[in-house]
């Protein structure tokens, strides 16, 4: 058995089954044929694109070209609003996410999401770590606290917030903020890690740091990143992905997608002639 | 071409038009706070020389004997408690719907366009309407009555400072914790209540504020009592209803204790408006 059923489990049970299938299983995403609309208007259009298992897949293109609308249907956050409506088929785990069984808060856990603006929760670091491990386990005190330094360790964050754990998460600087909302997803130990342009509202030293960070966690994760920045997605992809009026333009490796393109709308967009 | 130097007479018009309303405005200005100063200092004056210690151990007297105010003072305190015991949690619940489950639907809008004018209602009228629902129906006037006429008063203050402060909270924040994996109701608890907490506890004690010098809808409900009275099935006596009956007396003592009575009020009012003011600024401190 390779798919995991996330539709009708206790979570407990959820959490043991993938721990014992997650090795085996594939942890990548396939989009089939997937229209997305906002009340009457399509802005996805016959959409169909892989995310492969532990690579960093960058979806770049023109603003409003329906790029963090793919992301945003990934962990059907969507939802959120009344009228976002999704046809087609997400397989992910050996099932398609858009059916309506899905326990979307179970998906919510195995796939995270980093948002453009840092979001810390008006508490403290640790319990902005806490939070979302609580959700879903019942965790003694001193493995807690492993939890979270661990956390705190894997988004680069530890050593400059360890002896303030306790002062609130919005007293940290913008990209100490960003990092701490990476550490809260994967402190939850999801399977993939949906980025949405997770660098573009911090200085470049900053950016520096979180672009390091994302190539150390793909070794561990399944990383969907949506970027304005076509350096970032050279420089940390590895496939990227061109989007233009809400259909996919081009998809292949990175270092193909920016020396031999195949479409000439993609030669266009990758040296700034369009978009 | 224009002529670009400036014409002194239209200058000189401008300045003129804009001496008279500045000094119109101020002018109105001084007369409300001319207004606003003379009620409170006539306010003090009386009010301070009525004070005294039996005002808080005696009850009201009958006319030309000693007394204080302490079944007054007891039976405002213990209604306007109840109100916001009955009126907080309805009012607080009903926000969290508009700003967190109701947004954009025709319902919502409903609820918020008559809570509106809830809002704005004259309270007299919902004292009628406490006495035709509760007073009639019982037989007699009682310390309930008057703690859910206050609770009606109190309820659109407290739904509509819910909605506008839960509203504040950027949806940024709902997403990131749903997207963790947090049920909604998990996200408004943890997320919602919690930015907005401060926000939420100052309309609550802005809508005490409102309903400690509420006479109209006490009138029909608790009436008023002569005797120290902790039963809330039984006519209750109050400040405001005090107020107005002592001050209407021909009897000088009681008109003391009513300017007694009016202090205190104010004092209480001025105290829950000047603490919901620095909870609010505290907030903004810490963010």
């Amino acid at each position: 058995m390779t798919a995991i059923d996330i539709s009708a489990r206790a979570p407990a049970a959820a959490i043991a089954d993938r721990d014992r299938i997650g090795a085996a299983s594939s942890t990548g995403i396939s989009i089939r044929k997937l229209n997305f609309f906002y009340g009457a208007a399509q802005t996805i259009r016959d959409f169909s694109l892989d995310f492969p298992e532990r690579r960093i897949t960058a979806m770049i293109g023109p603003s409003g070209c329906g790029k963090s609308t793919i992301l945003r249907v990934l962990n059907r956050i969507y939802q959120l609003y009344p009228g976002h409506r999704a046809t087609g088929e997400v397989l992910f785990g050996g099932q398609n996410i858009l059916d309506p069984g899905i326990d979307l808060n179970l998906l919510r856990a195995r796939i995270g999401m980093v948002f453009q603006q840092p979001t810390p929760f008006p508490m403290s670091i640790y319990d902005n770590i806490a939070f979302g491990i609580r959700l879903y386990e019942r965790v003694p005190r001193t493995e807690m606290d492993d939890r979270v330094e661990s956390a705190l360790r894997g988004a680069a964050l530890w050593d400059e917030v360890k002896n303030k754990l306790r002062g609130s998460g919005l007293s940290l600087s913008g990209g100490q903020q960003q990092r701490l909302c990476i550490a809260r997803s994967i402190a939850v130990s999801p399977d993939v890690l949906l980025l949405d342009e997770p660098a573009s509202a911090l200085d470049p030293l900053s950016t520096g740091k979180i672009e390091d960070l994302i190539g150390e966690l793909k070794d561990s994760y399944t990383i969907v990143i949506v970027t304005h920045n076509m350096q970032q997605a050279a420089r940390i992809s590895d496939i990227t992905a061109l989007m233009y009026l809400g259909e996919l333009v081009e998809v292949g490796p990175t270092d193909i997608m920016f020396s031999r393109p195949t479409q000439q709308r993609t030669a266009d967009y990758i040296t700034g002639r369009f978009g | 071409m224009s002529d670009r130097t400036l014409d002194p007479n239209r200058y000189l018009w401008r300045r003129l038009t804009n001496g008279f309303f500045l000094c119109a405005a101020i002018a109105v200005t001084a007369l409300g706070l001319v207004i606003l100063a003379s009620i409170l200092i006539t306010l003090i004056g009386r009010g301070f020389a009525a004070l005294s210690p039996q005002l808080f151990s005696q009850p009201t007297p009958p006319p030309g004997n000693d007394g204080g105010l302490s079944n007054a003072i007891l039976g405002s305190v213990l209604m306007t408690m109840l109100a916001t015991l009955i009126g907080t949690p309805v009012g607080v619940l009903a926000g969290t719907w508009l700003a967190e489950y109701g947004r954009g639907t025709l319902v919502a809008a409903t609820v918020r366009f008559i809570n509106d004018i809830l809002l704005s209602a004259p309270s007299i009228l919902i004292g009628l309407f406490i006495y035709q629902v509760v007073v009639v129906p019982l037989g007699h006037f009682s310390g309930w009555a008057g703690a859910i006429a206050l609770a009606v008063i109190l309820i659109p203050v407290v739904v509509r400072t819910t909605e506008d402060m839960l509203l504040l909270v950027p949806d940024r924040l709902r997403e990131a914790a749903a997207a963790l994996g947090a049920p909604y109701w998990r996200v408004i608890v943890s997320i919602s209540y919690r930015s907005a907490r401060t926000g939420i506890l100052t309309g609550v004690l802005l809508g005490i504020a409102r309903i400690a010098g509420e006479t109209a809808p006490l009138l029909f409900t608790a009436l008023n009592n002569q005797f120290q009275s902790l039963d809330l099935n039984g006519p209750m006596a109050n400040l405001p209803v005090v107020i107005f009956q002592f001050a209407m007396s021909p009897y000088d003592d009681w008109q003391r204790l009513a300017w007694a009575g009016a202090l205190l009020i104010t004092v209480a009012i001025l105290v829950f408006s000047v603490t919901a003011r620095i909870v609010l600024r505290t907030r903004d401190q810490t963010r």
